[in-house]
């Protein structure tokens, strides 16, 4: 256990080292007035903030950690089907895999105004906005690990009798896993992100919405306090991502272990 | 009685005839071993025998049925031991009895009875990459076991180990086969594997591949440990050699 604790000690502790003289430093120029406070608050300023402004902050990241599930999980459901379709015929792969890749060029934040033209200011468009955005990593992490798949043990399982669905269930679906984790990771990141843009635009609550809100109050403070909240939930989001990837593949760990 | 026949099988692929009228047989009980070097169509052979592969010509017959074309009835075993790195051992040894619809709980069970046998006792829920790769071939020969109870294809299946391991796993796989009555067909390119384990051993030599030779040997089993020494078995190895 102390061997594990001083071995976290030596890996992290440069970046927590980091991260702290950064905020010394910035602490420093605000309190040297080095910048004007309104335009850079403190670090200080900033806390305070976020624990004045904590309930509707909370109310806010509540709707827009809604869209961004609701959004991530149509996305994956998508990915999926997209991906198994385009595994299993070859002629699907080779007509949409081009499009896929054409549709990740146009960025969200140009779309972002046409979905709220068409879809108004509920919902709707932030969710197809956080489904577009996260479906194609998934679908591109799954496709990949679906061919990665050995094609011996494919063979193996034919020569067993194995039908197409159980040569999926027992080989191309678990060695798509570590494949399917690395696009989710991404997917989760973007989930939030796509969430946050889309309520800039227009909406009724969110964490953009409050963004823009206090952007044109100058509220600086708040402004960096809603920062670090967006980036907090994503990091929270990818630390899930992992924590699930730990758990269903236990086999993974075998050689931390030994 | 003959388990395994095979009936003037020829293969051609875009480059080139691969193998040429094959005519082998595998009695009940029997290890008969194809000798020949690497690349003369010996894998060929073990696809289209397990069905994966369409033979141009020829047949194939598990018990006097045609199984030719027909995959799901005799499975292989390769250099390779194809265990799933992420199911634990029962479960990769299992997965035949699965692919059947064996339900999960009895599959394991089943499984799990033989372990003994087969010299596993204990690695019931470890993964592959926790065994060392004599015992990961025992799990996977274990496994194509379970697949067809009475009949073993194995593609040079203790190639990758080492000298002492082989040696082990050898005495072993003639004790085992004896106890569980199996018949097995085995393709090597190592000349005293063939000699001390087989009974009968065909030459595949040539471009095609032609069954040139069939070698009885005579030694009864269970064979000496020091056979390889003997008159007998030099013997056979100068004949085999210059036939190669």
């Amino acid at each position: 256990m102390t061997r594990k604790l001083r071995n976290t000690t030596r890996r992290k502790g440069p970046a927590v080292a980091a991260v702290a003289a950064l905020l010394l430093i910035w602490q420093g120029v605000s309190a040297a007035g080095v910048v004007p406070g309104y335009m850079l608050p403190s670090p200080v300023d900033v806390v305070q903030a976020f624990w004045t402004e904590r309930a509707l902050l909370w109310e806010n990241a509540v709707v827009t950690l809604q869209e961004a599930f609701i959004g991530l999980a149509l996305g994956v459901a998508l990915g999926f089907l997209f991906a198994v379709l385009m595994d299993a015929f070859d002629v699907l792969y080779r007509a949409f895999y081009p499009i896929l890749v054409i549709t990740q060029t146009v960025p969200t934040v140009a779309i972002a105004p046409l979905l709220v033209l068409w879809f108004g200011y509920e919902m709707t468009p932030k969710i197809i906005l956080i489904v577009i955005s996260t479906f194609f990593p998934v679908t591109v992490g799954l496709l990949d690990g679906f061919r990665s798949a050995d094609r011996d043990a494919m063979g193996m399982l034919r020569s067993m009798g194995a039908t197409r669905w159980q040569i999926f269930r027992y080989i191309k679906c678990p060695s798509a896993l570590p494949q399917f984790f690395s696009g989710l990771r991404i997917a989760a990141a973007y989930s939030v992100v796509g969430a946050v843009i889309s309520e800039w635009l227009g909406g009724f609550g969110g964490l953009g919405v409050y963004m823009t809100r206090v952007k044109k109050a100058f509220a600086f403070d708040k402004m960096f306090a809603v920062i670090f909240l967006i980036s907090a939930i994503s990091l929270a989001l990818m630390a899930l991502v992992d924590a699930v990837e730990k758990v269903s593949m236990p086999y993974r760990q075998l050689n931390n272990d030994e | 009685m003959e388990k395994l026949e095979v009936k003037h099988v020829s293969k051609t692929f875009e480059d080139g005839p691969v193998l040429d009228d094959i005519s082998i047989t595998l009695r009940k009980g029997e290890l008969v071993c194809l000798l020949g070097v690497s690349g003369g169509g010996k894998s060929t052979l073990f696809n289209i025998i397990s069905g994966l592969l369409e033979p141009d010509c020829g047949q194939v017959l598990l018990d006097g049925e045609d199984v030719t074309n027909k995959p799901g009835r005799i499975s292989y075993m390769l250099q390779k031991d194809l265990l799933l790195p992420y199911r634990t051992v029962q479960d990769n040894v299992a997965l035949p009895l699965l692919l059947r619809g064996v339900d999960k709980t009895e599959a394991r069970r089943q499984a799990s009875a033989l372990f003994g046998e087969f010299g596993l006792e204990g690695t019931q829920t470890k993964y592959p990459a926790q065994l060392s790769g004599g015992m990961r071939q025992r799990a996977a020969l274990l496994r194509t076991y379970l697949f067809s109870q009475d009949i073993a294809l194995l593609d040079e299946p203790f190639s990758a180990l080492d000298t002492l391991t082989k040696s082990a796993i050898h005495d072993w796989y003639l004790d085992v086969m004896e106890k569980i009555k199996l018949s097995t067909l085995f393709i090597t390119h190592d000349i005293d594997e063939a000699i001390l384990l087989s009974d009968r051993i065909y030459l595949l030599t040539g471009q095609p591949g032609r069954i040139t030779d069939e070698i009885v040997i005579k030694e009864p089993k269970p064979r000496a440990k020091d056979f390889n020494l003997t008159p007998e078995f030099l013997a056979y190895k100068k004949y085999i050699l210059e036939r190669l």
